[in-house]
């Protein structure tokens, strides 16, 4: 064949595979949305769920979803700070500094269910803290601190040795330099990879079965002293998150009304993704403006 | 007054002091990651491995065997743990998973770095990004409910099995293998096309003989990236997989993987019971998979360094 015709041919025939992907893709958000944002209503975020009845809410699961990313966050970003200034700043290059980096690979590619279950094994089980919100959030850290840790070095070291040079040039100790200088120029990427991570730790599910739980115990939002375990700040009681009820109420289905809750829970999992991944243009977009002084 | 002096001249400053601290907290975050790696390898392994040393179950016949429940004896006293039917179904969903994907990522990949305008790669970047964030249960909850009464219609029997599996699994791997392939094509110099395009290639010449050539190793990487991600997602294939332990027959019958099997039974049995120990033991091969599909991804970026020299 004419090779100009094969040229005709191949851009086609890869216009109409993006084009079916493409509207596989919409249609695929066209339907969470359609199904489930009907079902939405305020009512909906501020009731508890039903086990067995129809007309559940799902108030306990988010916030339980909110605090989990809060704690997990809490937790992994001063771990992943100090482990990406190390390997970025500190490390010398020799083999202990590549093991280091091999490793951050391989905890990255895990899968999650792995993950959850050595926080099974060992937090739930071994330290005996059982399924809670505290066992839930270090297994989440497991899962966010090799990320977040290449995502900071990575930040760390497209700064330029100039920017290096200068505060060392100006008498400041490297920690000054790190503290003063670099830290603040990668702002804007280790808030967009944050942002991002938060997304993917939300819509986590095959972790924290085993180690949040299952269970959603009815919560007293007016109940704040963290020690009782009514009170939505106790973090030593199991707690169920959106992701996980919605895998929970398919695989059981002992609710009724089981595809109501999970396609209108599904949307809002969908939204909280779609707003984080805005926020991390915004926040990145923005930032960056404000701290380099550009248009 | 001499020796004081003398002293706070010779001892460190804060900014030095400062500096040591620095240094010796963010290592120790650094090590942690080390620490934390080997723990995870080491406690499951120790228990993954006693289905093996403590309750007798041969590691061939573990592998191969295609009868599962380790809580009975066969004649010769060994629990009945053969794990064949669960490594065979991971293995097929994966790598037909990534059979399918993988065409259609090269296209968008291609699509996106030499076809299209800038506003169709300001439209198409974010949506990937939208779909690499969308949670595994909501994949996992529209196969259940879309895909799997429309295999039920279409080919009988319950609808579950490894075809709804495989083309779940297509959604979540396809951006993975996208996003990689093309920060692969995008890594491929301009002056490469521009050398193909003077010579009197056609563009699709210079895509297929050039800039293909050129990206292999970082295109082979990225279908690593979605096998191995493909081989260890649990909740979505756990929910349209029919959770029998059975060789699969074909592609609509239930079966099970080792990862949906891990989800549905590890709260059912008690720690440190025969049944307990062999699902351990699928988790230690998971784990092993995934060491070997890191090892995979090395070894491929070596030989890619080598042949571009």
């Amino acid at each position: 064949m004419d090779v100009k015709k094969v040229d005709h041919l191949a851009k086609r025939i890869i216009q109409v595979m993006v084009g079916i992907v493409a509207v596989l893709l919409v249609l695929i958000i066209g339907y969470i949305l359609v199904t489930g944002l009907p079902q939405e209503s305020i009512d909906f975020l501020f009731k508890p769920s039903q086990a067995v009845k129809a007309g559940g809410g799902i108030r306990d699961q988010l916030w339980n979803s909110i605090y989990l990313l809060i704690l997990a966050l809490l937790i992994s970003i001063p771990l992943s700070l100090g482990a990406g200034i190390y390997l970025a700043e500190y490390a010398p290059d020799n083999k202990l500094t590549h093991f280091i980096q091999t490793l951050i690979e391989i905890l990255s590619s895990l899968p999650s269910i792995v993950v959850g279950l050595f926080g099974y094994l060992v937090l739930v089980i071994r330290f005996n803290m059982g399924f809670s919100i505290l066992s839930g959030a270090l297994t989440l850290t497991v899962f966010n601190l090799p990320l977040l840790t290449s995502n900071i070095e990575n930040a760390l070291r497209s700064v330029s040795d100039e920017q290096r040079e200068g505060g060392l040039a100006l008498g400041l100790s490297r920690w000054q330099t790190i503290k003063g200088i670099l830290l603040p120029r990668t702002v804007p990427e280790i808030i967009t990879g944050v942002v991002l991570s938060s997304g993917r730790i939300f819509g986590e599910a095959a972790a924290l079965i085993y180690t949040s739980g299952q269970s959603a115990p009815a919560l007293n939002y007016l109940n704040w002293n963290p020690l009782s375990p009514e009170s939505p700040l106790n973090v030593m009681r199991p707690a169920e998150t959106l992701a996980v009820h919605i895998w929970k109420l398919n695989t059981e289905g002992l609710t009724i009304d089981a595809d109501i809750v999970s396609a209108a829970a599904s949307a809002v999992l969908i939204l909280v993704v779609l707003l984080f991944n805005i926020l991390a243009h915004y926040l990145g977009n923005k930032l960056e403006r404000k701290l380099t002084g550009g248009k | 007054m001499d020796a004081d002096i003398k002293k706070r001249l010779l001892s460190p400053s804060k900014a030095t002091k400062q500096e040591r601290r620095g240094k010796t907290v963010t290592f120790i975050t650094a090590a942690f990651i080390i620490v934390l790696t080997f723990a995870i390898i080491v406690f499951i392994a120790n228990l993954g491995l006693r289905t093996f040393y403590k309750d007798n179950v041969n590691i061939w016949e573990f592998l191969t065997g295609t009868a599962w429940n380790p809580g009975e004896v066969d004649s010769h006293g060994h629990p009945i743990a053969g794990a064949a039917p669960m490594i065979v179904t991971s293995i097929l969903v994966t790598l037909l998973s990534a059979v399918i994907a993988t065409p259609f990522a090269l296209a968008i990949g291609v699509y996106m770095t030499e076809y299209a305008s800038k506003r169709q790669r300001q439209i198409l970047r974010p949506m990937i990004e939208l779909f690499t964030g969308i949670p595994s249960v909501v994949y996992g909850f529209l196969g259940l409910t879309i895909l799997v009464p429309l295999m039920r219609n279409t080919f009988g029997g319950t609808g579950f099995g490894i075809l709804p599996a495989i083309l779940v699994l297509f959604f979540m791997i396809l951006p993975t293998i996208t996003s990689m392939t093309v920060d692969a094509l995008k890594a491929v110099p301009v002056s490469f096309r521009q050398a193909a395009l003077a010579l009197g290639a056609t563009k699709w010449q210079s895509i297929y003989k050039i800039v293909f050539r050129a990206a292999l190793p970082g295109i082979f990487t990225a279908i690593i990236f979605g096998m191995s991600r493909a081989f260890g997602e649990a909740l979505a294939v756990q929910m349209v997989i029919g959770n029998s332990i059975l060789m699969p027959e074909n592609l609509v019958s239930p079966t099970s993987t080792l990862t949906s099997q891990l989800t549905s039974q590890i709260g059912n049995t008690i720690m440190g019971s025969v049944q307990n120990d062999a699902l351990w033991s699928l988790a230690l091969i998971l784990l092993l998979m995934s060491l070997f599909f890191n090892v995979l991804v090395r070894f491929i970026t070596k030989k890619g360094k080598m042949n571009g020299r």
